[in-house]
């Protein structure tokens, strides 16, 4: 189990903001954060791995403190049991894929987690490759795979899925499940997207004005703030019939058949997908 | 013929000061892209002092410093029997410090120029900083550190003015190649002087022109 308590003032375009947050992740738990850009969102996850100073903290970790500033506490960030996957990746450039996950085994630990990492993010073809010569897919398996080796007590996730299409959003949701279900990881969540909370976290809590406003499973917390009848999804259209001024679209989304109605606006926006 | 032993000795002290340089300026060039002290422009600003400063202002500084007659050199003398004055010693301590901007300046720029993340993302593998710097930073800045050697190690072959006013010009001991290239123009001697003027200018370019193939080959074959 961590608990987490944080103040601290952020700096942002409109003014200064006083963040003060406070939550509890239970073992094998994903837990999502929600809220605009400059909330502090990334902020929180960086003061829970060491990197950024908060004035108030109090971390702990199944009973270790990490962080206590009343009583001058300060886990250096490499004592920390974290996995942390940037939103640039944060690949080492000189190393192969095998060696960028070789680096973070600790020593006398098994080295049999590398060769199961890399079968279970499928990158065992790509073991030898240079991380330039990766997709931005490639990428972020890469990252994903790295911050598991050392099997943390909690996994740092800043937006992983934010620089990827919708196609390859959608697939390496599933690779993050995988390796949840494998390590009872237990996941701190940074995401815009809702329907990504809703697929992979199983509570989401809503910062904003420097606070968490809300808190829940996310398909309770979600439609009751924000539009229900929208949603972004990959599909591919089948159909087209146009009643008034509505149109009513025939998808397939995910292999299934769905229904959707658009206005005239919204089919101009689609139009390099229409068949 | 020319006297072979000042460019033996250019040689010798531009080889240690690297070595000597390379230990000190990858520390502190680490150390200056990290901190947040209050006071670090203004040791930037000694550390690059050297780029602007007439060369004899320096070496003037370095003599007193060193003479026996004062703090540093009577500290030296007496605890250690070291004298630094018109010594091959002195030189390497000076040419030091007289050559510090360049093998920190690049490194630092390297060391700027990556990604935060990266020094984070080993940190958080549980990496200490010192692991940090070895195995992932240094070996992505390796360009900058190439750089800094050879702009050491050149900027050491002619230097003049610091090794004079220090060294003198003592045959085997501190007369190095642009010491001697000075005296035989004094004595008169333009072949001579020639020719030593030609090996610098030929050694400078050849420097210069590795600096460049080597920047382009790196960033040709994608290695930071």
């Amino acid at each position: 189990m961590l608990r987490f308590t944080a103040h601290k003032i952020l700096y942002t375009a409109d003014g200064t903001v006083p963040l003060n947050v406070s939550f509890v992740l239970k073992k094998g738990e994903c837990a999502a954060l929600f809220g605009n850009s400059g909330e502090g969102k990334t902020t929180i996850l960086r003061i829970l791995a060491g990197l950024t100073p908060a004035d108030k903290t109090i971390i702990l970790a199944d009973g270790e403190v990490w962080d206590n500033s009343e009583n001058k506490i300060h886990l250096p960030v490499r004592k920390r049991s974290i996995g942390f996957v940037f939103q640039d990746f944060a690949l080492f450039p000189h190393l192969t894929v095998k060696r960028n996950l070789e680096y973070a085994l600790p020593k006398n630990s098994n080295a049999g987690i590398i060769d199961e990492l890399l079968e279970m993010m499928e990158l065992h073809l790509l073991q030898n490759t240079m991380p330039h010569n990766l997709s931005g897919g490639q990428k972020q398996r890469v990252a994903l795979a790295r911050a598991i080796v050392r099997q943390p007590k909690i996994l740092l996730l800043d937006e992983p899925l934010s620089a990827l299409d919708d196609e390859m959003r959608f697939k390496l949701q599933n690779y993050i499940l995988r390796a949840r279900s494998q390590y009872n990881l237990t996941i701190l969540l940074v995401s815009h997207n809702i329907s990504e909370i809703i697929k992979l976290a199983d509570r989401a809590m809503i910062l904003a004005k420097g606070k968490i406003q809300k808190e829940g499973k996310p398909v309770e917390v979600f439609p009751a703030d924000y539009p229900a009848g929208e949603c972004k999804l990959t599909a591919k259209i089948i159909d087209i019939k146009k009643s008034g001024t509505v149109y009513t679209l025939k998808l397939i989304a995910d292999g299934k058949p769905l229904t959707v109605t658009a206005t005239e606006e919204e089919m101009a926006g689609l139009k390099n997908a229409l068949p | 013929m020319i006297d072979i032993e000042p460019l033996l000795l250019t040689a010798k002290l531009a080889f240690i000061t690297t070595i000597v340089l390379l230990v000190i300026g990858i520390p502190v060039a680490h150390w200056f892209s990290f901190t947040r002290f209050r006071f670090k422009p203004a040791l930037e600003a000694i550390i690059t002092l050297p780029l602007v400063l007439p060369p004899t202002v320096l070496g003037f500084y370095l003599l007193l410093a060193f003479s026996p007659e004062n703090a540093v050199g009577k500290f030296l003398h007496h605890y250690f029997n070291i004298r630094l004055v018109f010594t091959f010693g002195g030189l390497v301590v000076a040419s030091v410090i007289y050559s510090l901007p360049f093998m920190v300046n690049p490194i630092l720029a390297g060391l700027k120029g990556l990604p935060r993340s990266l020094q984070e993302a080993s940190i958080t593998l549980g990496k200490s900083g010192f692991i940090t710097l070895i195995k992932i930073l240094l070996p992505n800045i390796r360009v900058s550190i190439l750089t800094g050697v050879i702009m050491t190690f050149a900027h050491c072959t002619g230097e003049f003015g610091v090794v004079l006013m220090v060294g003198g010009s003592i045959p085997k001991e501190t007369r190095v190649a642009s010491v001697a290239l000075f005296e035989q123009v004094q004595n008169m001697n333009y072949h001579t002087a020639n020719i030593y003027a030609a090996i610098l200018i030929f050694f400078s370019f050849s420097v210069l022109l590795a600096v460049y193939l080597l920047n382009d080959k790196f960033r040709k074959t994608h290695i930071l």
